[in-house]
């Protein structure tokens, strides 16, 4: 065959790829099937040359051959269907409503089910059995009634509308949902997933959630419920209606059967829908499922309960213990900061009194040194005053460690000119620091 | 084969194409320029019904036969192919209600008819009214040709059994004609394709649906470099032209009784005179939009006069069209396939001129599948005549070997053959797909051995390039999409019923997609020129080896490579 032209390119080599002679073998062929090719044309004729090699085939290498060689033609009439019943044999197609289409063509374990060609190989197998022109051609009698029925049950199941109309009323279909007693005692699955199954084929929604087992997790067994309690069923009853007289006769009758067969309609179908959804009721009853899973609702709502209750109190401790410890610290704070302001109103007092002590010896420092007089100089009130005054003024500038070192250089001090000196320096150093101002002092500044 | 040798005094050999059908039958034969032409007989039918009658002894055949159908049924044998080979418990008795019966005869089939001058009810098998059959075609042929006609390639089902084609055989070889090969009818068909000059040689799947009078048979075809394999079918027995006779037989009958108060289905003759109305204005109807359906004296004496038009037809007929539109899909599905997978459908037999079928097919397969037939395709092959032609190629290709050669080279040893369950192909680069695409060059259900070459490009600056090769696994990807909101109702005359019931506001989009599966082999091509291209072979041996090859085309040398040992083939059955 000719190359195949592709536009789309190649990848590039990836970075580090290796290959002995550039070629790596990876895997492996899947596996092939056997099939007849047909012996036609001039390429099969070609393939064959090549084959053959001049060689000569027997009869036991052409079964040989055959053996292993996957089949595509089905098996003509194919396995032999349910025996026929003598008294269906019997039917009038007449009474064709009346006719289990499925059984006539040997179908009854597959009804509904059946495929359109299993009906039509069902067809054909009782065609090759009941034609009439067979019996009469084996010199029977020409009774074609059962073959009639044949026609008509292979006009209604392979039209799909009218076999519809069958399969809602097809009572052979139907599986009878357990008793209560069935039910308590049997297998729940086992009883009721044929019923659902049954019931099933009516969905519009295909396929059919199934009834599961006791490992069924609580959402599918939900879904499968709220499936059922939401069922969107073809059925449809206008198999039962009754006949309706032709246009020829009376039109009144006509329309009067007409509305009668529909009001049956109507109300066979709401028998149904209230049916199932009994059916469906009685079934959630039972189910041992539904009571496990709120068992294990309340185990687990419980739980959290408990959890809850048992976090709320955990807080509740932790929240008590954090305000207890808090209020110790605050306690402890205060405690100390009081002691502390005690400590401090003790050392003020004592700075205090020691201020006064020292201003007292200041004071009496100029006395005992006669008011900065020579001695024997009758120091007047005037003098005393000034001198005083000075003292003041200079107490007035100076903190309490200033006045505690003057004190401490003038305690004892009897001599009025060391006194004198202890002063002038001490006045000195404040108009140096620029505290005391030239002639502020009236005695000391001189 | 080896071509007959020289010296032997066998006769010269002149081969036909016999297309032998329940309700029509075909001569073809190859030109000198090989070139399938089908034969007219005598009265000028390329579809001779096959059909026997006799009055008085003498024999009437084809058309003239058929028509006898109304007068002298009892003495008309009519749809008796089915019959040959088949015991009388297996045979579905029904086409024949309105002509000669059949009936047991010791392991046989045959007909009580009076088929000579006397008044006898002669017992006449359905192996002799056979071979009575394809001596009037031989001599049809051989008239036309001018030189006797003593072998032919006959075209067959798909699901005859071995005592079938031994029956035909030996009817044919008793009416002077030496059965070359039986080819299956859908086979033939494709060959008939395949034989004209503008056809490629390409692998397709190819259904062909062969849609006859009381029976339409469905067959999928892998054709892989001219060799076809088929990988599945369907039979109906219940819709075919027959059905749609039937039809039209109803809605006259109707008509006729509206009017006239008597039901002319109820009197055989009458039936059997609106079945022959009835099929004419039919075949009317796959050419006009318009045909009239006239019976003289159609019942009690009363002509019947009456038009139907297409779209009318087509509405009555529509079930029976959805039905065979179903078996088509059921063929594609036991195959294994999507309708996706589909290349070509080439519709056979009388049936598939009618319109409606193949519209139902284009609209069932994408569009980018062709549908051969007379009304989807101006080139198309008159369908009625396919198998002949396939026939009649095939008898040109073997009639100058051995008959014993023949047999030796279609023996299973030789047709029975392992075919890829997988595609096999080589990984290239989209900008869509990041991780690269798979493009096949062996496509799946190919025999082997085989051998595919494909060339491939490079990226842009050239330099060294990768080929992987995989296997690749076809996957149906279904994405929805908003349906554009149609503004006023179309102004089709919808006459499906199988059409959806609740239209949806989404659309449905099915697409082919490959996935990789397992990866085979990996090769390095390198310094590839700039613009150059990249040339990949792959060689499936008989025994599953794989050699793969891979080069700079027009370049030398190349790397090659071969697979792992092979594996062992799986058989399986349908
Ligand atoms: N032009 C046509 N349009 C529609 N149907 C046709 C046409 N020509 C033939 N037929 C129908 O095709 C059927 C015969 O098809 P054919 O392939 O010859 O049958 P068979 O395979 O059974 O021998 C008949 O039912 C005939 O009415
Ligand atoms: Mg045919």
């Amino acid at each position: 065959m000719a190359a195949v032209h592709f536009s789309l390119p190649l990848p590039v080599l990836p970075q580090g790829w290796a290959g002995e002679k550039d070629f790596k073998s990876i895997g492996q062929l899947s596996s092939a099937t056997q099939r007849n090719i047909e012996p036609v044309g001039p390429h099969f004729l070609a393939h064959a040359r090549r084959k053959r090699h001049q060689r000569t085939f027997s009869e036991d290498d052409r079964i040989q051959a055959q053996e292993s060689v996957k089949k595509v033609e089905d098996d003509d009439v194919g396995e032999i269907s349910e025996p026929e019943d003598p008294l269906m044999l019997q039917r009038d197609a007449k009474d064709w409503k009346g006719q289990d289409h499925y059984a006539v063509l040997g179908l009854s374990k597959h009804r509904y089910k059946a495929t359109e060609t299993q009906i039509k190989r069902a067809h054909r197998k009782k065609v090759l059995r009941h034609h009439p022109d067979k019996k009469a051609a084996a010199g029977s009698s020409e009774d074609d009634s059962f073959f009639k029925c044949i026609q008509k049950a292979t006009e209604i199941l392979l039209d799909p509308v009218k076999r519809r109309q069958f399969d809602s009323v097809d009572e052979a279909a139907d599986v009878e949902p357990p008793s209560k007693k069935q039910a308590q005692k049997g297998n729940f699955f086992k009883l009721w997933n044929p019923v659902f199954v049954a019931e099933g084929r009516f969905s519009k929604t295909q396929p059919v959630p199934r009834l599961g087992d006791d490992k069924s997790k609580k959402e599918e067994v939900e879904e499968f419920y709220n499936f059922w309690y939401n069922f969107d069923s073809w059925r449809s009853f206008e198999y039962q209606d009754e006949d309706v007289p032709d246009d020829n006769e009376n039109r009144d009758q006509k329309r009067h059967v007409e509305r009668k067969n529909n009001n049956a309609r109507k109300k066979k179908k709401t028998e149904d829908t209230t049916r199932l959804r009994q059916l469906v009721d009685d079934c959630l009853a039972g189910d041992e499922r539904i009571k496990r899973f709120k068992k294990e609702e309340r185990a687990g709502k419980d739980k959290k309960r408990l959890e809850r209750e048992a976090a709320e109190k955990k807080e509740k401790e932790d929240a008590q213990k954090a305000a207890e410890e808090k209020e110790r610290l605050r306690k402890e704070t205060e405690e100390a900061s009081k002691a502390e302001k005690a400590e401090g109103k003790k050392a003020k007092e004592a700075a205090k009194n020691a201020m006064k002590k020292n201003k007292r010896v200041l004071k009496s420092s100029v006395k005992d040194a006669n008011y900065l007089l020579p001695a024997g100089q009758e120091a007047g009130a005037k003098r005393v005053d000034q001198v005083l005054n000075d003292v003041e003024a200079v107490m007035a500038k100076i903190d309490a460690e200033e006045m505690a070192s003057l004190a401490g250089k003038l305690g004892g001090m009897k001599v009025a000119e060391e006194v004198g000196q202890v002063w002038s320096e001490e006045v000195k150093r404040l108009v140096e620091a620029g505290k005391v101002k030239d002639g502020e002092l009236k005695v000391m500044g001189t | 084969m080896s071509s007959q040798e020289e010296g032997e005094t066998s006769p010269e050999i002149t081969a036909i194409g016999i297309s032998f059908g329940n309700s029509n039958s075909s001569i073809a034969y190859t030109s000198g320029e090989g070139k399938a032409e089908v034969i007219a007989n005598e009265e000028g039918d390329r579809q001779i019904p096959s059909v026997l009658s006799y009055i008085e002894g003498e024999e009437y055949h084809g058309t003239q036969a058929k028509s006898q159908l109304v007068r002298n049924s009892k003495n008309t044998v009519a749809y008796f192919r089915d019959y040959l080979g088949k015991d009388f418990d297996s045979i579905d008795p029904t086409p024949c209600h309105a002509s000669a019966h059949p009936q047991k005869h010791e392991s046989t089939v045959a007909f009580s008819i009076q088929d000579k001058e006397s008044e006898a009810q002669n017992i006449v098998t359905v192996s002799e009214i056979t071979t009575r059959h394809l001596r009037r075609l031989a001599s049809s042929a051989s008239d036309f040709l001018g030189k006797k006609v003593n072998a032919a390639v006959i075209t067959v089902p798909t699901n005859v059994t071995e005592e079938q084609r031994e029956a035909l055989s030996k009817a044919a070889k008793a009416a002077g004609v030496d059965v070359l090969q039986m080819i299956s009818e859908p086979t033939a068909a494709v060959l008939a394709y395949d034989a004209r000059p503008e056809a490629k040689l390409k692998d397709k799947i190819i259904v062909v649906a062969d849609l006859g009078g009381t029976r339409s048979d469905i067959a999928v075809i892998a054709s892989r470099g001219g060799i076809y394999s088929i990988l599945s079918t369907s039979h109906d027995y219940e819709t075919a032209g027959v059905q749609l006779d039937q039809v039209l037989v109803d809605h006259f009958a109707k008509e006729f009784t509206k009017k006239n108060k008597t039901d002319p289905r109820q009197n055989d003759r009458s039936l059997a005179k609106l079945k022959l109305e009835a099929e004419a204005t039919k075949k009317a109807l796959s050419l006009g939009g318009n045909a009239s359906c006239s019976v003289e004296s159609l019942a009690d004496g009363i002509d019947f006069s009456s038009t139907i038009n297409r779209t009318r037809y087509e509405l009555l007929a529509g079930k029976v069209f959805g039905a065979f539109t179903r078996l088509i899909e059921e063929a594609v599905r036991k195959a294994d396939l999507d309708i996706l997978d589909v290349d070509e459908v080439i519709l056979s037999g009388g049936t598939s001129h009618t319109p409606k079928i193949s519209q139902n097919l284009q609209r069932l397969f994408p569009p980018t599948t062709r549908i051969l037939s007379p009304s989807t395709l101006p080139t198309a092959i008159d369908p009625s005549s396919l198998s002949a032609r396939g026939a009649a190629i095939q008898a040109s290709l073997v009639q100058e070997f051995e008959k014993d050669d023949i047999e030796q080279s279609t023996h299973p040893m030789v047709t029975v053959t392992p075919h890829l369950r997988n595609a096999i192909g080589v990984m290239v680069v989209s900008e869509d797909v990041k991780k690269g695409l798979f493009t096949t060059l062996v496509e799946k259900e190919t025999a082997v051995p085989c051998r595919r070459r494909g060339v491939f490009a490079v990226p842009r600056e050239g330099g060294d390039v990768m080929v992987k090769v995989c296997e690749g696994l076809r996957d149906i990807k279904v994405s929805r999409k908003e349906k554009p909101k149609a503004n006023g109702k179309p102004a089709s005359d919808d006459s499906d019923l199988d059409s959806d019931e609740d239209e949806d506001e989404e659309e449905e989009m099915r697409e082919k997609v490959w996935n990789v599966g397992s990866v085979l082999a990996e090769a390095a091509v390198k310094e590839v020129k700039k613009g150059g291209k990249v040339e990949v072979t792959i060689r499936v041996e008989a025994d599953l080896g794989v050699h793969i090859e891979a080069r700079e085309a027009g370049g030398k040398g190349g790397i090659r490579g071969t697979l792992g040992t092979a594996r062992v083939v799986e058989n399986g059955s349908a």
